[in-house]
């Protein structure tokens, strides 16, 4: 049943994340984004880590994605067909190569018993106590770097945006 | 429910917290007092000294605090010196530059203030989550410094193009973690290691994402083929901020390099020489070459930033004790007199840097003699002369790779040292033998450039006839050679 719904939702987020690249208008790029989104949340609920899950939803899909349709719908672009270029279609084949290469290089040699040597994880995983513990006790400083992280962006959102410095 | 507190060193975190502190200190006098706007450099300039002290305390014995997630060794010390002396010199240059462009804002400081902290994180992590919250900070601090002068459209350009690039790079730093942390289910770096050494299946898994995080961290180092940033985002930043991008994130980009790479991949240490030897090949003979064309000098200082990140790169593929502590003098050599050249730079080029090209320093021995002659010195030892910091920097570099056996690499270096002398010597050329015809003034150096120059000049001269005690206490610094 597990693995039924990895399929069905794997294959779901990498279609809508291969629609949004595809299609042409922003605004449907950014709603196949959020297609992409809740497909996400849902392979964190399979891996057990519900609150990421949450989060997943409620920041990305929700908040963040509301600012992006809002930058769309007032920048108010227009569609253009760009020019096909050969350094464009070079640059494609490339990427596509290169991310074909490494993800069957990565798929092909990942011999699974020795990840599941690994052992398994807690049962606390995940959960909200059991990532605020690990957030609060042994990650404290990764935490709060991210902490000066965000003061660092908010001023540089103000600086940047303001008309007349 | 029981919660264990892991033990907290705040002794060992104490510059980067000095230097929040007076971030956040210089933010606020900015808002609630106008009468202090014009000693903020100098403010922030102290809190940098006060910082400097306590990461020059001398560690004895090397441990790790925060749950292992920070390594408080000499390592991590020498290049915390580093980026604190970069950082100083930065505040110092800019003073004066500040204040005729329009940007003696508390902002200014406090983001280059944070972008240090960010560098120290890097150095200093012993874990993969925090080697990369400390590249997103220094990145993001300096996404926005680059794009400060917003009058300029260069500088509108250049942040922009680093933003993307950078987040970009990003990407493919946090897709090499999160392979190896899926194959070792381990992200601190000692027990990657250990996780390695105890199973070794899956070793091409761990060779990809090493050969990932390696591609992350050379955007940041701007090692060529991922230096396509560089030109444009150097020549558009702010030059004090250009001085700084180029010394500091270099250097921190490769303490990261070097401690991944060390400390928890020594496993796969083949592949990963023969990448940093190519790499190191391509960046030296890549930006030498773009160097010697530019008329630019902005540009020029840019592609010549790029070929000393290839000499670097040199003394990590020799991957021994040696190696290491010959890089990390380098970059300490190489922070004084890069710093140093930018901030006569900046002034040469006056006021919303109106020339930047190789004429406006033509003549400019008969007009301001003494600048001409620290000029010279630092354009002397970034090519590499004797008795200058450069000379012994490149030769320790050069001497540790040949003692590890790279006989080849150490011969594309020489002659790529040579190559770089050229466009060094043609800017020394216009200053003494060339005639301005627009017989400009004097140029006048405020107190604290001069005291930049001065403290950069006797420290090029120091570490060229005296390195042996700098380069003790490098060579004490790593790690488990």
């Amino acid at each position: 049943m597990q693995l039924l719904m990895f399929y069905l939702i794997g294959f779901f987020a990498v279609l809508s994340a291969v629609s949004m690249i595809v299609v042409r208008k922003p605004l449907n790029s950014a709603l196949f984004l959020i297609l992409n989104m809740i497909c996400l949340a849902g392979l964190f609920a399979l891996l057990n880590a519900h609150l990421i899950a949450v989060l997943q939803i409620i920041v990305y899909a929700g908040a963040i994605m509301v600012l992006v349709l809002f930058v769309i719908m007032v920048l108010n672009l227009r569609e253009k067909d760009g020019d096909i270029t050969v350094r464009k279609v070079a640059a494609q084949f490339v990427g596509i190569i290169v991310v074909s290469v490494v993800m069957v290089m990565v798929g092909a040699s990942v011999d699974p018993s020795a990840i599941s040597a690994l052992g398994s994880a807690s049962p606390e995983f995940g959960t909200v106590v059991g990532v605020g513990k690990t957030l609060f006790t042994d990650y404290i400083l990764p935490f709060e770097i991210v902490s000066v992280l965000l003061l660092a962006a908010i001023i540089g959102a103000v600086i940047l945006s303001k008309s007349k410095v | 429910m029981d919660i264990v507190i892991p033990s907290i060193s705040f002794s060992a975190i104490m510059p980067e917290l000095v230097l929040l502190a007076v971030g956040i200190l210089i933010l606020l006098l900015d808002v609630f007092s106008e009468k202090h706007s014009g000693k903020l450099a100098y403010i922030a300039v102290g809190g940098v000294a006060t910082a400097l002290f306590f990461a020059m305390t001398p560690i004895t014995d090397p441990s790790t605090t925060f749950a292992g997630l920070y390594s408080a060794d000499r390592f991590t010390q020498f290049f915390k010196v580093i980026f604190l002396i970069g950082t100083g010199l930065t505040l110092l240059i800019s003073e004066k530059y500040a204040k005729e462009n329009n940007i003696n804002h508390g902002e200014y400081y406090s983001l280059i203030l944070f972008a240090t902290v960010g560098m120290m994180f890097m150095a200093g992590g012993a874990d993969l989550i925090t080697i990369f919250m400390g590249v997103e900070l220094m990145s993001i601090c300096l996404y926005i410094l680059a794009g400060y002068t917003r009058a300029r459209m260069a500088s509108n350009e250049a942040s922009m193009k680093y933003f993307l690039l950078g987040a970009f790079a990003s990407g493919f730093l946090l897709y090499g973690m999160g392979l190896i942390y899926g194959i070792t289910g381990q992200t601190k770096l000692v027990k990657i290691a250990g996780a390695i050494s105890a199973n070794s299946d899956n070793m091409m898994v761990l060779v990809i994402g090493a050969g990932l995080m390696i591609v992350g961290f050379a955007f940041k180092l701007a090692a060529v083929p991922f230096h396509q940033w560089t030109p444009d985002v150097y020549q558009g930043a702010p030059i004090p901020v250009t001085a700084f991008m180029s010394s500091g994130p270099k250097a921190a980009a490769l303490a990261a390099i070097l401690r991944v790479l060390v400390e928890a991949m020594n496993f796969i240490q083949v592949d990963w020489i023969m990448w940093v030897s190519v790499l190191a090949i391509m960046t030296m003979t890549v930006g030498n070459i773009a160097a010697l064309v530019q008329s630019d000098i902005k540009r020029m200082l840019a592609f010549s930033s790029i070929s000393h990140a290839g000499y670097a790169l040199v003394g990590v593929s020799a991957a021994t004790s040696d190696g290491v502590s010959a890089v990390m003098f380098y970059m300490l050599v190489y922070t004084f007199m890069n710093i140093a050249a930018f901030g006569i730079l900046a002034l040469v080029a006056k006021a919303n840097e109106q020339n930047t090209s190789i004429d406006a320093f033509k003549g400019l021995f008969r007009t301001n003699p003494v600048l001409a002659a620290v000029m010279t010195i630092m354009l002397f030892s970034l090519a590499g002369i004797p008795p200058m910091g450069g000379f012994m920097a490149k030769f320790y570099i050069f001497m540790s790779a040949v003692n590890a056996g790279h006989l080849g690499l150490v011969l594309v270096a020489v002659i790529n040292s040579a190559i770089g002398a050229y466009y060094y010597i043609k800017v020394i050329v216009a200053i003494y033998f060339q005639e301005n015809p627009e017989k400009p003034e004097p140029v006048k150096a405020g107190p604290s450039l001069v005291f930049a120059l001065l403290v950069s000049v006797i420290a090029v001269f120091v570490l060229g006839l005296m390195p042996d005690c700098y380069l003790t206490i490098a060579g004490k610094a790593l790690l488990p050679f």
